[in-house]
């Protein structure tokens, strides 16, 4: 397909986890003196396949093939050795260590037998100046922005003489001024010969710097594509795929969006609500027996924005009414007691007590609203927790067991019982079927229609957008941390809506 | 049967094994150490002594269990001992009255009041000031002796006051005072935190904090709670600890007896890095380090090496209680059932 020699050529990777496939006959090139950018939604095995690259996992099949010679990668320093470096998505250098000793870090200049801290400041500046970049190699690391020292961590990464660098979402918290400063060394690193693989979730970026890229989808290869011959609306459609035909049959959910009806008034009433650095302010109506689906690529402010409607975080702009009263939702707690609930997209993190029982989990927010005085009596409890374990069919059915032994579906499916077993009456829902199996997702997707037929009004993000777009009467679309539409989901398609987030919601 | 392997396999098996040691070691040196005899009326014998001894370790403790259940640590509780005796004592002394009965109630209400706000001062700097525990809890393990010498103008106050001795060496229907206070605060404790949602609530703040905030668990009034309540029992211990002695020592009432108490709650099985806690884990707990203390004289200890042989026991009781070794003793003892019936297909 090309003349161009191959620096990195990783054929048919297969990398298999308990009960998962995380990559499946994956390829992957790299050519010196090319960005190249690998594309893929959440869970789509993009860190699966860097982290194949740089030796942290093994791969079960495939082959890796660096400069004509084939390598198994034993660990990191292996990989490193081969001159692949890497920059993570965090940086991972210590703050409180000068510029030079970060980027000389574990390769410091040595004289008999102690570090020759003036070579090793004029190493360091020197590696600097390779980068034409200008930061005083004896400034504290914590004195810089969060943009210089990503360009740290490349100069450190770049000290090795790597012949890859590996670039895992280097510009998720810079600026657009930050960014170009970004780019600029990683084009004078591109013309030097160096293959850089770069991830990002902002396709401005991929199409600004990347002359090809890799896609990948549930773990499989979608393809490698010239990054010009590529327009974004197909990027987009091959990135989310449109391959669930299993859930077709979910029976037609009436349509019909209530904020169509006349004199309804809203549950709840975003107005021009925000928060600096998560999500510009936004007007959003929600209303009873209801689910608005919120789209939007990963990064596009779908989590911010829920987590300002339920009190998660709280809002620097506008206000939210209830009714005719604005109302200050400034804690979780203070939500909940207004019937709000909000589950989280990080299961592990923000949902899941993985100590506490089964039981202890389904009951704990019911717990928390009634107060630790006022234990929810043994017989209430258990029958609480039986209708929910037979009503979501959670498996094994033992309420007592550890929450951290269930699988993620049925973690998930606690998580949803906690939140119903408060009675709210708006229930936000993060990635509620992320990481679950189909069965499972159409189960939580026929729930999330019911409560909505109940009187309960819903929000329901998801990545993958055919799901949004079944259970949800009105979506409204995010990008970069706008939201830029708010449409009936009347004879709207996958098509629309990505059309929608690949122009910015200027052409409609 | 089974209930025997789940207390085998369970965290408090060794540290119940380590006690049963002890007493066993003490029984076999002394076979007067198991004897219980009526005094007075009152009980008398070592047990007894044990028990005793054991009561303001036990509450002190007890605080700790729970501030540790929620990712905290307390280190002031033995400055909050030394305040709160000298207090007690200091009032007594000053006052007209020093063996009415109504001076001792004020000043152990005084005390207690005192110990309260303590805790609930280093409650205020963890859960609202955000500070971390260890150092939160440090200001006032350092202040507080200070303020201590403060109260007692730098002296050891001694007092003579029967009502006020009664805390500390008092029966009461042949049982210790001490032990009746402790033991009667420990079921408290117990019931808040099993009967209601307590125990739960705190576990989960323990866990996974950030969980738990979004479940709509008041988080900071549970830690606040905790801390107050670890303020008010080493209150309580410090009256007892200056009722025995009838006198406030600001140096050395309590010195060291939070390392006591952390060592005690982590014997115990309670995880340091917070959680699932055992109140029965740390009564065991205290009641080893107690035992051990009187092992140490019964069997003739030389002083010098006193601490080393603690050190020894303690270490050992801890290495068998970790993950690892518990891990390593169920995989072998998986073995055996396998190994008879390769004999018998040999024979």
């Amino acid at each position: 397909m090309t003349t161009s020699p191959v620096v990195v050529e990783m054929r048919a990777i297969s990398i298999e986890f308990p009960g998962v496939k995380a990559l499946q006959d994956v390829d992957l090139t790299l050519r010196p003196g090319e960005i190249h950018a690998l594309m893929g939604e959440n869970g789509a095995g993009k860190s699966t396949l860097i982290k194949a690259l740089t030796g942290v996992y093994t791969v079960d099949s495939g082959t890796i093939v660096v400069e004509g010679a084939e390598h198994a990668f034993a660990g990191p320093a292996a990989a490193q050795a081969a001159g692949i470096s890497t920059v993570y998505q965090e940086v991972n250098l210590c703050a409180n260590l000068t510029v030079a000793e970060n980027i000389m870090l574990g390769r410091e200049p040595r004289r008999g037998g102690s570090i020759d801290w003036r070579g090793t400041r004029s190493a360091a500046a020197t590696h600097l100046a390779r980068l034409n970049l200008t930061i005083d190699p004896r400034s504290s690391l914590s004195a810089h922005s969060l943009a210089v020292q990503q360009l740290v961590a490349i100069c450190r990464a770049m000290v090795v003489d790597a012949k890859v660098l590996i670039l895992d979402e280097p510009t998720s918290s810079l600026d657009a001024g930050e960014v170009q400063q970004l780019f600029t060394v990683m084009r004078s690193l591109r013309d030097r010969g160096v293959a850089i693989l770069f991830v990002s979730h902002f396709l401005e970026q991929v199409y600004e710097i990347s002359d090809r890229m890799t896609i990948l989808r549930n773990g499989q290869l979608v393809g490698e594509y010239r990054t010009s011959a590529l327009p974004r609306l197909d990027l987009i459609s091959k990135m989310i795929g449109t391959s669930l035909e299993v859930l077709e049959q979910l029976e037609e959910a009436p349509k019909q969006s209530v904020a169509a009806l006349a004199h309804t008034v809203p549950y709840l009433q975003a107005i021009g609500l925000g928060r600096r650095g998560a999500i510009e302010p936004f007007d959003l109506d929600l209303y009873a027996g209801e689910v608005v689906g919120l789209a939007g690529l990963l990064g596009s402010g779908r989590t911010e924005l829920a987590r300002l409607l339920t009190g998660a975080d709280r809002s620097d702009h506008g206000q939210t009414r209830m009714g005719d009263a604005v109302v200050h939702l400034r804690t979780p707690r203070a939500a909940l007691d207004r019937k709000i609930a909000y589950s989280s997209e990080d299961r592990k993190a923000e949902g899941i007590v993985a100590d506490l029982t089964m039981s202890e989990n389904i009951l704990l927010g019911l717990q928390a609203e009634r107060g630790w005085t006022r234990r929810i009596p043994a017989r209430r409890a258990d029958e609480i927790v039986q209708q929910y374990i037979a009503a979501l069919d959670i498996r094994p059915p033992n309420p007592d067991i550890p929450a951290r032994n269930l699988s993620g579906g049925n973690q998930q499916k606690v998580l949803l019982a906690r939140w119903l077993a408060t009675a709210p009456k708006l229930l936000v829902l993060d990635e509620p079927t992320r990481g679950i199996d189909v069965g499972t997702k159409a189960e939580i997707q026929r729930l999330v229609t019911e409560l909505a037929r109940d009187g309960m009004s819903v929000v329901f993000i998801s990545s993958e957008l055919e799901e949004v777009l079944r259970v949800s009467h009105r979506v409204a679309v995010l990008r970069d941390h706008h939201k830029i539409a708010d449409i009936e989901n009347a004879d709207v398609g996958v098509d629309d809506i990505v059309e929608l987030i690949a122009s910015g919601g200027r052409a409609s | 049967m089974t209930a025997w392997k789940t207390f085998v396999g369970s965290k408090i098996f060794w540290p119940v094994m380590a006690l049963v040691a002890l007493l066993a070691a003490n029984t076999i040196k002394t076979t007067r150490f198991v004897n219980i005899r009526v005094q007075d009326g009152h009980l008398f014998g070592a047990l007894i002594d044990i028990l005793r001894n054991s009561s303001p370790l036990l509450l002190v403790a007890v605080g700790m269990t729970l501030v540790i259940a929620t990712r905290g640590i307390d280190l002031s509780v033995g400055a909050v001992v030394a305040i709160s005796g000298a207090v007690a004592c200091s009032y007594i002394a000053s006052s007209a009255d020093p063996t009415g009965v109504v001076t001792v109630l004020t000043a152990v209400g005084i005390a207690a009041v005192l110990s309260l706000v303590l805790g609930a001062w280093n409650g205020f700097l963890v859960s609202v000031v955000g500070i971390q525990p260890i150092i939160a809890t440090l200001v006032l393990m350092t202040a507080g002796r200070g303020i201590a010498m403060l109260i007692t103008g730098g002296q050891i106050t001694t007092i003579n006051s029967p009502p006020y001795k009664i805390i500390g060496s008092g029966y009461w229907l042949a049982v210790p005072v001490a032990v009746l206070i402790s033991g009667g605060l420990f079921a408290i404790v117990a019931f808040l935190t099993r009967r209601t949602a307590l125990g739960m609530l705190i576990e989960s703040v323990g866990i996974n904090p950030q969980a738990s905030r979004l479940a709509g668990v008041q988080a900071r009034t549970i830690i606040w709670t905790v801390y107050a309540l670890a303020g008010l029992f080493a209150g309580i211990a410090g009256l007892m600890i200056s009722s025995n002695v009838m006198a406030a020592d600001a140096n050395n009432a309590g010195l060291f007896i939070e390392l006591d108490a952390i060592l005690a709650v982590v014997i115990g099985g309670t995880s340091l890095a917070g959680g699932k806690f055992s109140l029965a884990g740390t009564l065991v707990g205290v009641l080893v380090i107690q035992t051990l203390t009187l092992t140490v004289t019964i069997l003739g200890v030389p002083p010098a090496v006193t601490p080393l042989f603690k050190a020894v026991v303690v270490i050992a009781v801890c290495i068998m209680q970790s993950p690892v070794v518990r891990a390593r003793i169920a995989s072998r003892r998986r073995v055996p059932v396998i190994a008879p019936v390769a004999a018998k297909v040999g024979a």
